[in-house]
């Protein structure tokens, strides 16, 4: 780890912005970003539009339970925070708090996967499946799109978090730990809408 | 340290296989597609040859609705879309005098994704008949109840594509952002670097919408889901507002870049600097912002209400102003220069005329009750071939003649250009201006005959013959690329005393670019130079070791990947689909692991090379 | 020199003169498509001027401004004209202001909702993979393929499809409206002259989208009623020349097609048949053709949903005998 030390130490103030192969990489990530905006901007408009026609199968009323819901929010919610917190770290070159808090973002990012599963399940078992209406089907195409931009997210930042255990925090990683990290906060602000626009309104009626 | 990399260079076919040079990348997208152009020309004689006659059976029922929903999909995004691709790869970090594009890596896999997609979509014609619901795919007619399994390769092939075509976009914004050289102000940028710029935009905000169309339509296609299934409380009308929410923007991706073309065309040929280029280029942005806000005028007659289509008649009609403002700029460029007539100018000058009978059609459709006479009648049909073809094709043509001896070296066969040109434009004029009184006379569009004595034989038989005609003036084309590609490179630097960056370095462009990052004084940056006596352009750095990223065959191991998870998709062999997706995700975990330290061309070897020249 | 092919297209267009008049949207018979035929010509008429003040300036700048042989200057680098730009913001904008007033006036005066007007004729329209059913709710009368409507009155259409997108487009009478499934259009129509209009279908619906013709018959006032009395009649016996396709028809066909006055069969209701223009939409009206037709109406219209039924040569004319009197 010596070696890490010695690269860290060498490191500008803010490492991600150091190169232009940096900087581009970050451009491009909002960007992108503002790609993936578009995308669950038309899924949430498809659910808006589809989410009162349930000829058949449970409503969203008598489906949701907002506890769990609640929980979730709270757990993703709270690997945002701690993903800010890795970036903190990164900024003052510490790399063993910063990998320690991205440890703690998988964790919680995981948690939040596995909450999504069990409630998916319950509601299959309630009889609302993917084909029982047009709400069924928009409700689980934009969540599940959600649940899996969480899953790779989960993937991406574990492979970073094993690449820097070999290659340190270099000019070269620090970029893409920072675009992680808005991915991350991305996917979080996503989750609020879902929660106001998909459980809470649908809790209304 | 880095010296010590020795990077393996590859030669021949694996060399255009494993390319990440923006320059190569360029012309693999042209090739591309000429080639899905030829495919979707042939097509579209075919449905000529159908519709020669009344009541005639070569291509009848769905034989005809899948030549018909193939040329129109292989032409928008397998033809023209990689075309503008491809110039914009040519041009774009020429002009902004970069050495490359922001991510040499992606942009091979955009390419290597974009052909993946397209090859999947057109081996549909071998494994079962292609799609056949237009390329609009309304629902519920593209889903599987009155669809065909073509309709799969459909919703697969452009999926596939279009992630090429997201990140590509990406891409060359972020290279026209952050990679112009010094003293390039936004305000200095070519025309057709600004609308590369305005059309990734577009495509940017565009493209994930039609991508979830897709993916609602595949979900109800592959797993039943309800989107469009009106029984389960589907909405049939949602898919019309998804594709025009993109289709609309998609048009200007195609035209805006085709302007680009016009502009520097126009202004090189009439050795005259771009008449209003601030106004150009706000007309550019304001046409680019509008185009989100019309897409209803697609759907006029679908019953959006009175409110609505008056909203979106007074927004379509808008765009007739900047658009306006960009033909007067163009003829008074013209004015008082002094006009050159080639085969590029040609192009580029006859685009003038067939692109306002195109706007002209276009503001008559933008009234809603003369509209639900046109709508899906012939005269639409004629309206956006004036656009896409007297528009989009008029202007790609004269960039191929005009940007051809910066790609290969070569000047094409002037006599040989000029009877293309005659034949294509004349037979263009002949296929589509009939067609607008077809329309009105009471044509339908994607109609596979017609009955006798309805008064439509004329019409159709001039339109057939103008096809034909079309026909040949490409035959004419590929003539001169045969005999053009076995001359010797004897094409200079600058054969059309151009105006911008691209044509002060050798032709073709060495794989590095610029020797030295150029230092931009003006608008114009070449000719600027060139008028104050000089040669080449005031370099803005040291001669100094030059880093090249490495070339790589992952793009297309990763575009293989989503090509074989596509069939699994179709074929519901869910472990292939989800195999081939593996595959590609490994292929980025293993660029994220393995650093690319790229090479260096030394100041020995530039000087060497700078000795050849 | 190429300004000849659009002369050519002109050329071709004066030939035939407007089309066919019963079908061309430029041959108008009624005041919707009057109205939306006079927005064509202003439209049209507008941007004819835009073409020429274009062209005049693009013939002159290529005729004085090209480049003569041995001519070497470099022209003046003109930046732009502030002036001469505002003038070609200014202008385009008042054209299209004198296009879209009337433009919305008429987007508005013909999205009327005509569904409760008590002098209106209602009729539903529902489109069918690939044919047209009419209902007349307030008469008790369902019809296919032939729409018969008065003259001088509004008819107010609902629109609806039954299976794919469809566009109900009658060109003379008035511009288009989907067939949604699922979602019902509401629009009108007048007729002003006694004839047999040709409609179509506008929207690609399937593989016989071309074949998705139908007929609107229209008929004096007093002929109109006079066609509602004949439906609402109670059928005529049926003669013994015809009982035994009767027995046929009843066997084969019954299943898919009712004859009864109001009856919604899930093929056409055949109800008056024998006084149809066409057979199918697309064929003349005659025996063999009727024969063609049953016999294998897949090779008439592809990805018809009527099956080969598989009468043998005896029952066909029999069929065809019974209906015939179908009038």
């Amino acid at each position: 780890m010596s070696n890490t030390h010695h690269a860290a130490a060498a490191l500008p103030a803010e490492p991600e912005r150091a190169t232009l192969e940096g900087r581009n990489k970050i451009l491009g990530f909002w960007l992108f970003l503002g790609a993936e905006c578009v995308l669950f901007g038309t899924l949430f408009a498809t659910f808006v539009a589809l989410r009162n026609q349930v000829p058949e199968g449970p409503t969203a009323s008598e489906l949701f339970n907002l506890s769990t819901v609640a929980l979730s929010t709270f757990i993703l919610l709270t690997s945002s925070l701690t993903s800010v917190m890795a970036t903190m770290a990164m900024h003052r070159h510490k790399v063993k708090p910063m990998l320690g808090w991205l440890v703690i973002t998988v964790l919680l990012g995981l948690a939040f996967l596995g909450l999504e599963i069990y409630e998916f399940n319950e509601y299959v078992m309630e009889g609302h499946t993917f084909t029982s209406s047009a709400f069924a089907t928009s409700f689980y195409t934009l969540v599940g799109f959600h649940g899996s931009h969480v899953a790779f997210g989960v993937l991406w930042i574990t492979t970073l978090i094993l690449q820097t255990l070999k290659k340190g925090l270099t000019v070269v990683t620090a970029p893409k730990f920072y675009v992680a990290g808005l991915y991350w906060h991305f996917i979080d602000v996503v989750w609020v809408f879902i929660f106001t626009v998909v459980y809470l309104m649908g809790k209304v009626g | 340290m880095a010296h010590a990399h020795k990077v393996k260079q590859y030669r021949g076919v694996m060399d255009w296989l494993t390319t990440v040079d923006h320059k190569k990348i360029g012309i693999l997208y042209l090739a591309a597609a000429a080639f899905f152009f030829l495919v979707g020309g042939l097509e579209a004689v075919l449905i000529r040859v159908q519709l020669m006659y009344p009541e005639q059976n070569i291509f009848v029922g769905e034989a005809f609705n899948q030549l018909v929903t193939m040329h129109g999909t292989t032409m928008i995004f397998f033809a023209a879309m990689p075309a503008i691709f491809g110039f914009m790869n040519v041009a774009v970090p020429l002009q902004i005098g970069a050495r490359d594009v922001a991510y040499p890596y992606v942009n091979a896999l955009s390419f290597w994704l974009f052909l993946a997609g397209g090859v999947l979509m057109n081996t549909s014609w071998f494994l079962g008949g292609a799609p056949d619901a237009g390329w609009t795919a309304y629902a519920p007619l593209s889903t599987t109840a009155y669809s065909g399994f073509g309709m799969d390769f459909y919703v697969l092939g452009l999926q596939i594509a279009g992630i090429g075509t997201l990140i590509g976009a990406i891409n060359f914004l972020v290279t026209i952002i952050n990679m112009r050289a010094p003293g390039m102000t936004f305000m200095r940028m070519p025309l057709f670097t600004w609308t590369a710029f305005i059309t990734s935009v577009l495509l940017l905000f565009a493209f994930p919408a039609f991508t979830v169309a897709l993916v609602e339509l595949m979900f109800d296609r592959i797993f039943s889901g309800n989107f469009f299934e009106a029984s389960k409380g589907g909405n049939v009308v949602l898919w019309q507002h998804l594709f025009w929410i993109f289709g609309h923007p998609e048009v200007y991706v195609l035209i805006l870049p085709a302007f680009g073309i016009i502009s520097e065309v126009v202004s090189v040929f009439s050795r005259k600097r771009l008449f209003g280029y601030s106004s150009m280029v706000f007309a550019t942005i304001l046409i680019g912002f509008l185009s989100f806000m019309v897409w209803v005028h697609h759907m006029f007659t679908t019953g959006m209400g009175p409110v609505a289509n008056s909203i979106f008649a007074v927004g379509t009609m808008a765009i007739a102003v900047p658009t306006g403002i960009k033909i007067f700029n163009w003829l008074f460029t013209l004015w008082g220069g002094s006009i050159t007539f080639n085969t590029a100018s040609l192009w580029g000058i006859s685009f003038i005329p067939a692109f306002v009978v195109g706007g002209m059609t276009g503001v008559m459709l933008a009234a809603p009750p003369a509209d639900f006479q046109y709508q899906d009648s012939y005269f639409v049909v004629a309206h956006f071939h004036y656009v896409i073809v007297g528009g989009v094709v008029l202007g790609l043509f004269s960039g191929v003649y005009y940007w051809w001896p910066k790609m290969f070296g070569r000047l094409l066969n002037e006599t040989l250009g000029k009877l293309h040109f005659w034949t294509f434009f004349i037979g263009f004029n002949l296929t589509f201006f009939p067609q607008h009184f077809l329309g009105l006379m009471g044509m339908p569009r994607r109609v596979f005959t017609y009955l006798p004595g309805q008064g439509l034989e004329e019409g159709n038989f001039i339109s057939t013959i103008g096809a034909g005609l079309m026909g040949i003036g490409m035959l004419f084309f590929l003539i001169n690329i045969i005999i053009t590609s076995v001359k010797p490179r004897t094409a200079t630097n600058d054969p059309w005393d151009a105006r911008t960056l691209e044509w002060a370095i050798s032709s073709p462009a060495p794989e590095y670019n610029f020797k030295q990052t150029p230092l931009i004084r003006g608008l114009d940056a070449f000719w600027k130079e060139k008028t104050a006596g000089n040669k080449e352009m005031t370099p803005a750095e040291p001669l100094g070791p030059i880093h090249m990223p490495s070339s790589s065959i992952m793009p297309v191991v990763m575009s293989i990947g989503f090509f074989i998870s596509g069939f699994g998709f179709m074929y519901k062999v869910y472990w292939v689909a989800i195999l081939g997706l593996v595959g590609a995700l490994l292929v980025m975990l293993w660029r994220s692991l393995y650093d690319d330290h790229g090479r260096h061309i030394e100041v020995e070897e530039l000087q060497d090379e700078g000795v050849k020249a | 020199m190429w300004r000849l092919a659009p002369l050519i297209g002109v050329l071709a267009f004066i030939l035939t003169g407007c089309g066919d008049p019963t079908l061309s949207a430029l041959t108008p018979k009624g005041p919707v498509a009057r109205d939306q035929m006079f927005l064509m010509i202003l439209s049209l008429s507008v941007m004819i001027f835009v073409f020429v003040v274009v062209m005049a300036i693009y013939i002159y700048v290529l005729v004085r401004y090209r480049r003569r042989k041995g001519d070497n200057k470099i022209p003046k680098q003109v930046e732009g004209n502030h002036k001469l730009e505002i003038l070609w913001t200014v202008i385009p904008i008042i054209l299209l202001i004198i296009i879209a007033v009337p433009s919305i006036t008429q987007t508005f005066d013909q999205a009327r909702d005509m569904r409760k007007e008590k002098d209106a004729i209602h009729v539903n329209v529902i489109g069918h993979q690939f044919w047209w059913q009419f209902e007349y709710p307030d008469l008790g009368i369902t019809t296919a393929q032939d729409l018969v409507i008065p003259t001088g009155k509004y008819v107010s259409f609902d629109v609806v499809s039954a299976d794919t997108n469809h566009s109900f487009w009658i060109p003379v009478l008035g511009g288009k409206i989907d067939a949604n499934r699922g979602i019902h259009n509401v629009f009108y129509l007048k007729s002003d002259e006694v004839g047999i209009f040709k409609g179509k279908c506008a929207e690609l619906c399937g593989a016989s989208h071309a074949l998705m013709d139908f007929k609107v018959n229209s008929v004096s006032s007093a002929e109109f009623d006079a066609w509602v009395n004949k439906m609402k009649a109670p059928p005529a016996a049926v003669p013994a020349s015809a009982a035994k396709g009767e027995q046929i028809f009843k066997d084969n066909c019954m299943s898919c097609h009712a004859t009864g006055v109001n009856d919604k069969s899930f093929g056409p209701n055949l109800n008056g048949f024998a006084s149809r223009e066409m057979v199918a939409g697309i064929l003349e009206h005659n025996d063999a053709n009727l024969k063609r037709w049953i016999n294998d109406p897949l090779a008439e219209k592809p990805g018809a949903t009527m099956p080969k039924v598989g009468l043998n040569d005896d029952q066909l004319n029999e069929v065809i005998k019974y209906l015939d009197t179908l009038k």
